[in-house]
This record gives C-alpha cells, sequence and structure tokens, in this order.
C-alpha cells in the first residue's frame, strides 16, 4: 500500500549563507494493507521528516513514494489532496482548526469533504467524540480553547473520522491518560484489522510494541550512516 | 475533467514597470488557491487581469464558460465579459464599499445581483435575498436597513452574499478578511469554507496573511516583484519552502 524507494531529501537555507543541510539519503520503506510500521530513531534522526515526505508537504529531492496507485513524489498538487482525502489519513501532534467551528464539525469536516450526508457524517463524529470520552458538553464548542490531552483526542477523532486504507500517526499516544491511550490502540488495532496500512511514530514503547508488527530505524537513512555502518 | 480556469503567459506592464510578468497556471472545479506576497508584488494586478477589470498586455485567460465551453477571457468583447461578471464569476473586494451599493438596502443589493441576470418576480427575488443574508448570518429584520449602517464585518458578509447569490463557478477575492477583527475574520473564514465546499467553487484569493491561507487554499502562489517565485501545496509551500523570499516570508510570521 505504501512503498517507499531510494528517498533523499535535503534543506537549502538561502537565507543563511544558502547552506545545504542533507537530511535523509537512501529511505525505503514498504508497508502492507493491514499491517503497522512503527518509524523509530533517535530525535532528530528524520520520523517526521519522512512522514510529512509521504504526506507531501515536504519535498523530495529525489525517489519515490508509492502510496495507493500515486507516487506523491512527483504527483500534481490536486493529485495529493484528492489522495488526502480518500486515501490517507494523517493524524498530526497539532490541532489546527478555524477557530470558532464547533468540535463536532471538526471531526466530521473529513467526511463531508468526501460528501458523505452530513447527519451521517455527524452520527460518525458524536459517536468518536463519545469514545474517546470528549464531554458531550464540548461539541458545539471550538477545540482551540481546549487542554492539550482534549485536543489530541479531537485530532485522533477527525483523523479516524473516514476509513482511510493508509494512515500516518504522529505520536497519537502522548499525553493521554491510560483510558483514553486504551482507546486510541483499540482505534489502531481496528484500523489495521480492515486493512489500513498504518505508519507511527511511538515513543510509548508499550504502545508501539502492540500496535506495530516491525520497526524501522531512520538512522539508517541519514545521510552518511551508510558508510559509517 | 478540464481546468475551469487556464492562465499562460500572463503579463501586465505599467509603463517600465512590470505589474506581473509571465504568470501561468490551471485552476480546478472546487479549487481553491491562493496568491501570496508583499505589497507591490502584483498580486492584486493579477488578480485584476484574470477577473477582467485589467486588461493584460500578454498571455491567455482560458475560462471553461458554463454557456460555451472554453473562451479566451481577455480577447472576448466587453459585454461577454461584463455578463461572465455578473454569472459564472464573483469578485469579493477588500473594502465592502467597493463591492455594495450603500444607498441601497441589504436586500436590494443582494436581490440587485439576481435581476442583472433577468429575475423579475419580486417576491422570488425578495426570498432568494433573505436566504442569502440567513445563509451569511445576517437577521432577517436588517434587510430593508441600508449597508452603511452595518459593522465591517457584516458589511463583508453582505458582499459575499451579493456575489453568490447567482451561483457562479469562480470567486475572485482581494483580501477578503483584510481590515477585520480576529473573531469576525475567524467566523468570515468559516463561513467561505462551508461556502466552497457546500456549493463546489473555485476561488482565488490574494492575501498576505498566511494564517489565512493555509486554513482556506488548497494550493499556493507566491510573488515577489511580479513573478511567481514559487507555487504548490499550501501546507508543502509553507512548511518547506524553496525560495529564498518564501523562506523570509514565513520566517518573518509572529508565532501567537
Amino acid at each position: 500500500m505504501i512503498e517507499i524507494r531510494d528517498l533523499h531529501k535535503a534543506f537549502t537555507l538561502h537565507n543563511q549563507g544558502s547552506a545545504v543541510i542533507p537530511v535523509m539519503a537512501g529511505a525505503h520503506l514498504t508497508v502492507a494493507p493491514g499491517e503497522c510500521v512503527a518509524l523509530v530513531g533517535a530525535s532528530g534522526a528524520g520520523k517526521s521528516t519522512l512522514m510529512r515526505m509521504i504526506w507531501g508537504n515536504y519535498l523530495a529531492q529525489s525517489g519515490s513514494i508509492r502510496v495507493g496507485t500515486l507516487d506523491v513524489a512527483k504527483a500534481e498538487p490536486r493529485e495529493i489532496l484528492a489522495l488526502r482525502r480518500e486515501v490517507l489519513g494523517y493524524v498530526s501532534q497539532f490541532l489546527r482548526v478555524v477557530p470558532r467551528v464547533p468540535t463536532v464539525d471538526v471531526v466530521a469536516e473529513p467526511l463531508l469533504t468526501l460528501g458523505v450526508n452530513p447527519a451521517v457524517a455527524r452520527a460518525r463524529a458524536e459517536a468518536l467524540l463519545t469514545r474517546l470520552a470528549i464531554p458531550e458538553r464540548l461539541w458545539s464548542l471550538s477545540p482551540t480553547t481546549f487542554s492539550g490531552g482534549e485536543q489530541q483526542r479531537v485530532n485522533i477523532a477527525r483523523g479516524f473520522a473516514h476509513d482511510y486504507p493508509a494512515m500516518l500517526l504522529d505520536e497519537p499516544t502522548a499525553s493521554l491518560d491510560a483510558k483514553n491511550r486504551e482507546t486510541v490502540l483499540s482505534l489502531i488495532e481496528e484500523a489495521k484489522a480492515r486493512g489500513a496500512a498504518i505508519i507511527g511514530i511511538f515513543h510509548d514503547e508499550a504502545a508501539r510494541a502492540r500496535v506495530a508488527d516491525r520497526e524501522v530505524n531512520v538512522s539508517l537513512f541519514t545521510p552518511g550512516a551508510g558508510e559509517a555502518a | 475533467m478540464t481546468p475551469l480556469l487556464q492562465v499562460r503567459g500572463l503579463t501586465k506592464r505599467y509603463g517600465a514597470r512590470i505589474g506581473c510578468a509571465d504568470v501561468s497556471f490551471d485552476l480546478w472545479p472546487g479549487e481553491v488557491m491562493g496568491i501570496v506576497g508583499e505589497s507591490g508584488s502584483g498580486k492584486s494586478t493579477l488578480l485584476n487581469c484574470l477577473a477582467g477589470h485589467l486588461a493584460p498586455d500578454a498571455g491567455r485567460v482560458i475560462f471553461d464558460t458554463r454557456a460555451d465551453g472554453s473562451r479566451d477571457t481577455v480577447t472576448m468583447p466587453e459585454p461577454e465579459r461584463r455578463m461572465l461578471g455578473r454569472t459564472d464569476w464573483a469578485f469579493v473586494h477588500q473594502n465592502p464599499r467597493d463591492g455594495l451599493r450603500m444607498g441601497v438596502s441589504a436586500g436590494g443589493n443582494v436581490g440587485e445581483r439576481l435581476m442583472a441576470v433577468g429575475a423579475r418576480n419580486y417576491g422570488g427575488i425578495r426570498a432568494t435575498a433573505l436566504d442569502w443574508l440567513g445563509r451569511v448570518e445576517i437577521a432577517a429584520d436588517r434587510v430593508d436597513d441600508r449597508p452603511s449602517s452595518f459593522s465591517g464585518g457584516m458589511q463583508q458578509r453582505l458582499q459575499i452574499a451579493r456575489n453568490l447569490v447567482t451561483g457562479p463557478r469562480l470567486v475572485f477575492m482581494d483580501e477578503p478578511t483584510g481590515g477585520l477583527d480576529v473573531s469576525v475574520q475567524a467566523r468570515l473564514l468559516d463561513l467561505l469554507r462551508g461556502l466552497v465546499r457546500r456549493m463546489g467553487l473555485s476561488a482565488i484569493i490574494v492575501t498576505h496573511d498566511l494564517a489565512v491561507v493555509r486554513l482556506l487554499a488548497d494550493r499556493l502562489m507566491v510573488m515577489k516583484s511580479g513573478l511567481v517565485v514559487e507555487s504548490g501545496l499550501t501546507d508543502q509551500v509553507l512548511d518547506d519552502p524553496q525560495h529564498a523570499y518564501t523562506q523570509l516570508l514565513v520566517s518573518s510570521v509572529l508565532q501567537v
């Protein structure tokens, strides 16, 4: 479902003496439907960078990133937009929303964008919010004023609203209490069971051990790592 | 599917100075494109050339019209272009006073655009106007008031209702949230996003506010000195800017 081949990435900082910082070289990775692969490696090794390149908000210098039938590394913006609507979900660490939009609408939005009946989308959003223990009295409020843990749960609910065939999860269990952590792990297991291909970053080792089928150490893709090893 | 708008080599000079030069892009149905850049970068010149308010010196603007298919709006006769401006196109000005008739009631402002495309039934026009005022969250009891008695945010919402009532397919917006309080901006952003999604609109939004384009636009073009220096997916351009100017622009935003 997800297949990465010989991926390279460097940042060029034009306003800091045009410094070129290579951050990834020869990255490769394959994720099958129903499989969860955990990205591991020290902080700064490039876990988030790799994830953002798959999402398409970081550009690749060379190589391919096939998600479904699309090569994200060479795709047109509108093809990536369609991929994000239908195929690829992303639970980032930060919730980014239009201020003053009610939480339930924030969660239902990915479904509404797909043209799902508004009542159906709302029911699905409410079910997810209930499961993630967001009190009903908060559903009509904007999540911008919520606590960090609540925002994270709203973000997860939004990310799981549509049954994406491929998903990217960046620290989905961070800042959650035991009960909510359990809920999120169940959501991930259910997504795997229905055949979703998942790439995740989990600092929570127990969580990683439970949902991940394999680990991929991104330090191996750090430029120069090949020669050192 | 064909692009709604195909722009090729669009150039506008003011004497020896460049307004915008050699701009090319495709806009697809349902897409929202943002144009960002500092004051004087040519973004408003470009928007006005696209919308037929300024005559470009070179280039083509091919629009997929509802009535006749693909037409070059640069070479079409002025009356046809004006008709497009009342039917398939809409233009939301930064200052609502430029897009509204301040001496005419709110309902009249919305109804006028309907009459311009041939609506004649008073009851029907008033009902449609009331429906649209509701959609932009203006209370029905204000329908007979003049926009001069409205707040800035209400005036902007009224301008949006006046523009969208005829069901356009392409909306040009010039700093639609400029000059509004942030709380009013948020409401307007939500409104615009909902309307774009429900009506399947395409839109081109000129702004200098990167937070606004992140929330509204699917794609971004960055302009400097009349040239497009970078374009791509909105979050890609903002999170991994490639051009020196874009890097400067993004790193200059104050974090809240």
